[in-house]
């Protein structure tokens, strides 16, 4: 059992980098580890020993981060349901902004298929361990994670190639 | 030979890895068909590339202080203590999850003693002069005097660690005998409150449970023969927090 802290401080690192790529701000993604932390501690009883640490760390940040996300739904808009309506998409110019402006296009992207595309493209997880970690059916991943693949290209589409104007649903 | 339709999800579980090998002939031969297609997936793989160079760096970046802190300070103690008092963890978290969505309610059975933790905190701890009876600066006096009226061997947590530093305490009415608390204050003067009853059934233990009384919250429990409860006003985690720590100094 020694050796959950110095796993959980492994896991730290990426721990972080969900986050960033999650709230899109550097402070408010490091809040959202130390409550995550703290909550794993606290929570510590749950965890089967021998059973997934990532997984389960990273299902404890989706908890924390969805409640708060819902605490501050009433003063602001973040869309939270595969269903809420889309704001229109402008293009961007060119391949060159594609980096920069993925952080605009993340945020855009609704939190459900923002957190499934996250955690396949970053912590490289397989459909199997992002459903575990989300707690939704396989079927839901792969859903999200078509919807937000496509929201994303259509967000960042170079001009010219004639989808940059298309709105998906 | 019949091609099997190819779904939207299959083009993904494609380029995830996440396909069975014998559907990747139809699906290359697919691609291969579609200029179109082939390079909408291209675009798929070329945003994902994009979403790692923009936050892998996040991974190498030296991680905060307090993230470091809190995880080497709090887990392992944490882990003794839900090791040697399993309950304590469970309950804990079980009460959090209980109240979690009806902040502002009274729990529905916070019992009669709790609900006098929680209105001595709020007579008590706004007081300018009287705040206590003792003070901290007599401290030996104050514990041997509060034992002596309680009947039990009272020990007084220190919190200094948590930021809060003890004021003193008093003598307060229980139901049927005396009770006592001990006022604590941090640098900007919010204060806590530890309320001590003693409990006639000696071998009993409970979770940590959570009440609130308007802006007051208290997390109570009983440790054998004493009731205790932790009032403050401030959030319920950090109440939580300085709650744990109390019952581990307790308990060493």
């Amino acid at each position: 059992m020694n050796d959950f802290g110095a796993r959980v401080q492994e896991l730290i690192p990426r721990l972080r980098r969900y986050a960033r790529a999650l709230t899109g701000e550097r402070g408010a993604a490091d809040d959202l580890v130390q409550d995550t932390l703290e909550r794993a501690w606290s929570k510590l009883h749950l965890w089967r020993h021998g059973s997934d640490l990532r997984a389960w760390l990273f299902t404890i940040m989706h908890n924390v981060h969805v409640n708060q996300v819902r605490s501050r739904a009433a003063s602001s808009t973040v869309p939270l349901d595969d269903d809420t309506a889309e704001a229109p998409v402008r293009p961007t110019q060119s391949d060159m902004l594609e980096v920069r402006d993925i952080d605009a296009a993340l945020r855009r992207l609704p939190l459900e298929q923002r957190q499934v595309v996250l955690l396949i493209a970053l912590e490289r997880m397989s459909y199997d361990e992002t459903a575990k970690t989300l707690a939704i059916p396989i079927g839901t991943v792969m859903s999200r994670l078509a919807r937000a693949r496509e929201r994303l290209r259509v967000m960042l589409a170079d001009e010219g190639t004639g989808t940059g104007l298309k709105v998906v649903k | 030979m019949s091609v099997k339709k190819i779904s939207e999800g299959e083009l993904h579980a494609y380029i995830d890895g996440e396909l069975p090998p014998e559907r990747h002939a139809d699906i290359e031969a697919h691609i291969a068909s579609s200029p179109e297609l082939a390079e909408r997936l291209n675009a798929y793989r070329r945003h994902e590339d994009a979403l790692r160079a923009r936050f892998d760096p996040v991974v190498t970046e030296t991680v905060p202080d307090r993230l470091l802190h809190r995880r080497a300070g709090s887990i392992p103690r944490a882990l003794r203590y839900a090791a040697v008092v399993g309950w304590l963890t469970l309950g804990g978290a079980a009460g959090w999850f209980l109240h979690g969505t009806k902040s502002g309610e009274q729990g529905p059975d916070a019992p009669s003693w709790a609900r006098r933790a929680a209105v001595a905190h709020a007579v008590y701890s706004p007081e300018v002069r009287h705040p206590v009876e003792v003070g901290a600066d007599q401290e030996a006096h104050l514990v041997a005097w509060l034992s002596k009226r309680l009947g039990a061997d009272l020990r007084i947590p220190q919190l200094n660690a948590l930021g809060y530093s003890l004021v003193g305490g008093r003598l307060l009415p229980g139901e049927q005998a005396p009770a006592a608390q001990f006022m604590y204050q941090d640098a900007r003067g919010q204060r806590l409150t530890l309320y001590v009853r003693t409990n006639r059934e000696q071998n009993r233990e409970t979770a940590f449970r959570f009440a609130q009384d308007g802006s007051v919250r208290v997390f109570y429990w009983i440790d054998r023969g004493l009731g205790l409860a932790l009032s403050g006003e401030i959030g319920r985690d950090d109440l939580l927090r300085i709650a744990t720590a109390v019952y581990q100094q307790l308990n060493p």
